[in-house]
């Protein structure tokens, strides 16, 4: 592997400057999947910025009554907080439906939100891929793609983003902030993330050269009365073949906020909006559950082999969101 | 002092627990793997693989990569020392593979084309991947599927016949009140031993020297011996530590290259494979398709058993995949067939893989005497007593012995087979759906020749000098307390010298054969020995050794039908709203011979069953059409069980000392494995009413499939 240079900041305008001076660096946080990366070949960096010592580990509380997770916050700290697991349970479910416990030590949120696909395409630095080598091909949408997106894909990249912590995100309205050399800087998960298009080489709007600083959780009450779902191809240590995060609150029979968000089906965790526009003051049936799903589905485009997810989603949907309905009832 | 055993109380070292011997050094990473040792002047090798499934090398361009830092060599078809590939090894003609970088032609993707020689093994990757490799392609064909045009029989080897018939199956077929005809497909599959392949070679005074990672010094030497046209003296290969081989570690190109290497630079140079490499270099599990025709009588009593399987092979070498070998073993019918064709397809070939053959098979075999169960309204345990044969259904061979029905009885009492209700889809936990099923194992119990030192040493302990191979299975605490049986002694007092091809040759850690055949070696030596020291007086400095060689009789031995057996059950949960299927209890009863330690005993036959599970359920590698090669060839991408997969696993046996064998060994290496996908196969019909005849049985699937349940009170 290429060798690189390696460097420790131990501040945020420390290193954004370092990085900005250096084209070819890069920030280490954990390592999880850079490193990985690394070893491949489909990440050559000639420098680390590593930024696991910068003042940023930590999970406080915000003055509106939501919580500001630092980007350095470990997976296994951030999963273990007890402001996190008693306000917002799904993202600890998410986060710890990841990975392995020896992963999420050394995993970071910052670094969470910007891993990169796992497909398997993407990983063979032999062959094309138009997110490694934009402009090359993809050939999973002729090859192996049983676990590839159904929405929002496009006919140049049909892969997944592979992270759980960003599907319980999404569903939390959270909101990423970030460092740059002209000041600091705010997007909202749903706009994190890049439209795939004829771009898939371009993931995310963060600015060129911007470290992600934390991840803010708006106040949401009803985020208590949340869960998170994943199903893999075996019990632990493997990516979603669909997932989803799901709030409830339910009053009187009737839904009076919904928020669903599943994973493993697009480029980026999808918020499902369609199918919270469809519950959204109706009843808390199972019927009305498959109903919002088969909204937000609707728009799924199977390839041959991946058309299981809609119906898994749909399962997924209407199982969630029963369980959630029946704890509100007791 | 000096003692002789005559004066030590009798342990009965046979059979009792002991842990590893080795256990502390490689739980403190004390243990030295063969890519661990560090050696002066150590330099490092790096494989080249091929990007194109077919062609020809045009060019490698290696100035540029000898210009970076670091790097000694570029060896590749066009200046790399010419090897001997025209001989006949201990298991047939070699697999061209390991005769690297002697021509042009590339027959699959993964193909070695050159070694990178570094200081270091990062400027040697570096390096490696930086080198620059014109092609001129060809298409190719990867794809295998049941009934490729060019698929052939091939031509019988002392590995079994590819084909065996007595009587007429289609008349039996016709005669028979039930049919079971299916189609069963298990996928690619790879070893993946924690320790990757990795071989370190240098001259030494005139010997070619290589420390290893391999199931046998003495098969590794005598290959390379031939390779690089050496007298078998001048080849010193071990292997102190080997991290799993499950039939991968034998000779390839790494140990090769290594050598080739070393000779050109005259300095020792390691090659390490990466767990990438290894999926196109090191061999792997053919897929199978395979059909099983099943005709009974109205008792049950098989009239027809015809089991076709179809496996893939390289353009460069043949290796058969024999699934349907275990159904001459298992089962006697009025007539009965079995066949084992192939295609040759550009891709690596494949090669021994835990339980070759009886692991795909049994999926098939075990999985249709279910679906006969089911269609006959049989019990699926009393059908396969049934058709229990009382000798080999196609040799006419008695069996060495078969406890067999031991397994199914102790089995059945112990998982609770006898409250069982038969009828699919009943059972319901909250979203899962319950279901058990069984299957039965066979695996042929075999040694080969070995030979083997004792010696009384002066201090009262004793040394076994062996070529064995100890692949992470515990074969050295085995020898110990096989010496230590024999001997009478404490089995602190044994110390067992192993894994150099210089203390002559013995059986390698393959087959399920290594202990029974080293054990038989250790107990003749040590009678010898016990012999001599019964002659009395003191024992000199340098100790009393015998010696034994096994040659003559294991030769000797008479033909029979030599088998392991077992019973495997397994219960199951599977949400096929999700597709999600778990497996929440297994058990194994097996009839594996004498075992000498119930510690590692265990360990093996509970391994090989938690590998049942990811066969049933995990493990697939994928070929992309396009580009012949593998996608996500990596442990991300290519899944089996994982911890939390693995539920409570029961294994033990039946008494079942093999009468023919001087120890009574069998053999555990592989048993474990064999029938435990079909058992959870049959736990996921059982569940859900769905037959699985797909490997892994993947949640796409089981969502896709759903469930076959009979209307309430319809059922039966």
């Amino acid at each position: 592997m290429k060798e690189f240079g390696y460097q420790r900041v131990l501040d945020v305008s420390e290193a954004v400057a370092v990085l900005g001076a250096d084209p070819d660096a890069r920030f280490l946080g954990g390592g999880t999947n850079l490193v990985d990366l690394m070893k491949t070949g489909i990440e050559r960096p000639g420098r680390l910025v590593d930024v696991r010592e910068l003042p940023l580990d930590r999970v406080e509380m915000t003055p509106d009554g939501g919580l500001l997770i630092g980007a350095t916050v470990t997976n296994s700290d951030l999963a273990a907080h007890p402001e996190v697991r008693r306000r917002y349970p799904a993202l600890a479910q998410a986060v710890l439906a990841g990975a392995s416990g020896q992963l999420r030590n050394m995993a970071t949120v910052g670094g969470n939100l910007l891993q990169r696909t796992r497909c398997g395409y993407f990983t063979d630095v032999a062959g094309p891929c138009n997110k490694r080598l934009p402009g090359s091909g993809c050939p999973a949408i002729e090859g192996e793609h049983h676990n590839h997106a159904i929405l929002g894909a496009s006919g140049h990249c049909v892969a997944t983003h592979p992270s759980d912590m960003g599907v319980a995100l999404a569903a939390f309205d959270a909101v990423v902030r970030y460092e740059t050399a002209d000041g600091p800087g705010e997007l909202p998960l749903a706009d994190f993330y890049l439209p795939v298009g004829d771009t898939p080489h371009l993931e995310t709007a963060l600015p060129s050269g911007a470290l992600i600083t934390g991840v803010i959780l708006p106040p949401a009450p009803v985020a208590a009365h949340s869960r998170y779902r994943k199903v893999r191809e075996r019990a632990s240590y493997a990516f979603a073949i669909g997932s989803i995060a799901a709030v409830l609150d339910v009053r009187d029979g009737v839904v009076h906020e919904v928020r669903l968000a599943f994973g493993a089906v697009a480029s980026r965790p999808w918020r499902a909006l369609e199918a919270e526009r469809a519950l959204t003051g109706g009843p808390a049936t199972a019927e009305a559950f498959a109903a919002a799903a088969d909204a937000e589905l609707a728009a799924a485009e199977a390839l041959p082999h991946n058309g299981y997810k809609v119906p898994l989603m749909r399962n997924l949907v209407v199982a969630l969101l029963t369980e959630l309905a029946e704890e509100a009832a007791r | 002092m000096t003692t002789t055993t005559g004066t030590t109380t009798t342990t009965g070292a046979l059979g009792t627990a002991r842990t590893r011997v080795e256990g502390r050094e490689k739980v403190t990473g004390a243990a030295r793997y063969s890519g661990d040792i560090p050696l002066p002047e150590l330099a490092h090798g790096w494989m080249v693989l091929s990007t194109i499934a077919r062609g020809r090398i045009r060019s490698v361009e290696a100035d540029s990569v000898l210009a970076m830092p670091g790097v000694l060599a570029v060896l590749h078809h066009e200046n790399a020392p010419r090897v001997n590939l025209d001989y006949m090894g201990m298991i047939g003609p070699p697999d061209p593979i390991i005769g690297v970088f002697q021509h042009d032609r590339v027959p699959f993707r993964g193909w070695p084309v050159a070694l990178v020689v570094a200081e270091r093994p990062e400027q040697a990757r570096e390096a490696a991947e930086a080198l620059v490799v014109r092609y001129d392609q060809e298409s190719h064909d990867t794809d295998f599927f049941a009934g490729h045009p060019d698929v052939y029989t091939p031509g019988d080897s002392p590995f079994g016949a590819a084909e065996a018939t007595k009587g007429d199956i289609e008349a039996e077929l016709a005669a028979s009140t039930f049919v079971v005809d299916a189609e069963y497909t298990t996928p690619e599959e790879h070893h993946n031993p924690m320790e990757p392949h990795a071989a370190t070679a240098r001259w030494d005074g005139g010997r070619l020297e290589v420390l290893d990672s391999n199931q046998g010094t003495s098969y590794v030497a005598g290959e390379l011996a031939q390779i690089f046209s050496l007298d078998a003296e001048s080849v010193r290969v071990r292997s102190e530590h080997v991290g799993g081989g499950f039939g991968s570690k034998t000779i390839g190109s790494h140990q090769v290259a290594a050598a080739m290497a070393a000779t050109v630079l005259d300095r020792p140079v390691r090659v390490v494979m990466t767990r990438r490499q290894m999926f196109s270099t090191i061999g792997y599990r053919s897929p199978t398709a395979q059909r099983v025709r099943l005709g009974a009588d109205a008792s049950g009593r098989l009239r027809a058993l015809d089991h076709r399987s179809e496996c893939v092979t390289s353009t460069v070498h043949e290796f058969i995949e024999r699934s349907a070998t275990v159904a001459r073993v298992m089962y006697d019918a009025d007539a009965h067939h079995t066949s084992d064709r192939v295609v040759r397809l550009d891709v690596p070939t494949p090669t021994f893989m835990r339980a070759p053959g009886e692991a795909p098979g049994s999926f098939a075999l075990e999985c249709a005497l279910d679906e006969l169960a089911e269609a006959s309204g049989i019990d699926p345990i009393a059908l396969r007593v049934r058709n229990e044969p009382d000798r080999g259904p196609v040799s006419g061979l008695p069996f060495s012995s078969r406890n067999l029905v031991a397994c199914y009885e102790e089995g059945a009492r112990r998982f609770g087979w006898a409250d069982r209700d038969p009828r699919p889809g009943l059972r319901r936990e909250g979203r899962w759906l319950l279901g058990t099923g069984m299957a039965a194992a066979s695996f042929h119990s075999g040694a080969g020749p070995s030979t083997a030192g004792v010696t009384a040493e002066a201090d009262g302990t004793f040394t076994v000098r062996i070529n064995a191979a100890d692949i992470g299975t515990g074969a050295r605490t085995g020898i110990a307390l096989v010496a230590a049986d024999a001997l009478e002694v404490d089995p602190d007092r044994v110390r067992v010298v192993m894994a150099d091809s210089d203390l002559g040759p013995a059986m390698i850690a393959g087959g399920s054969m290594g202990m029974r055949s080293w054990a038989w070696a250790v107990s003749i030596a040590v009678r010898e020995l016990r012999e001599r020291l019964a002659l009395g007086g003191d024992i000199p400095p340098e100790g009393i050794t015998a010696r034994s060689d096994t040659s003559e009789a294991v030769g000797a031995l008479s033909k029979k039908e030599r088998h392991s057996f077992g019973a495997q059950f397994a219960e199951v949960a599977v949400d096929v709203t999700s597709g999600e299927v778990r497996v929440r209890r297994m058990l194994g009863i097996f009839a594996a011979g004498r075992i000498v330690n119930p510690l590692t005993a265990r360990n093996q036959l509970v391994g090989g069953m938690v590998w049942g599970i990811s066969m049933a359920l995990h493990e697939e590698a994928v070929r992309d059409r396009a580009s012949g090669g593998h996608v996500g060839p990596d442990l991300a991408g290519y899944h089996f069980a994982a911890n939390a997969d693995v539920p409570l696993i029961e294994a033990d046996w039946v008494d079942d000392p093999d009468p023919d064998d001087p120890v009574g060994i069998k053999g555990v290496g592989e048993i474990g494995i064999v029938g435990a996908a079909a058992a959870i196969a049959n736990a996921v019909w059982h569940a859900t009413g769905v037959r699985h005849r797909d490997l892994p049985i993947r949640p796409d699937r089981v969502l896709s499939a759903g469930t076959n349940v009979p209307e309430p009170g319809h059922g039966g």
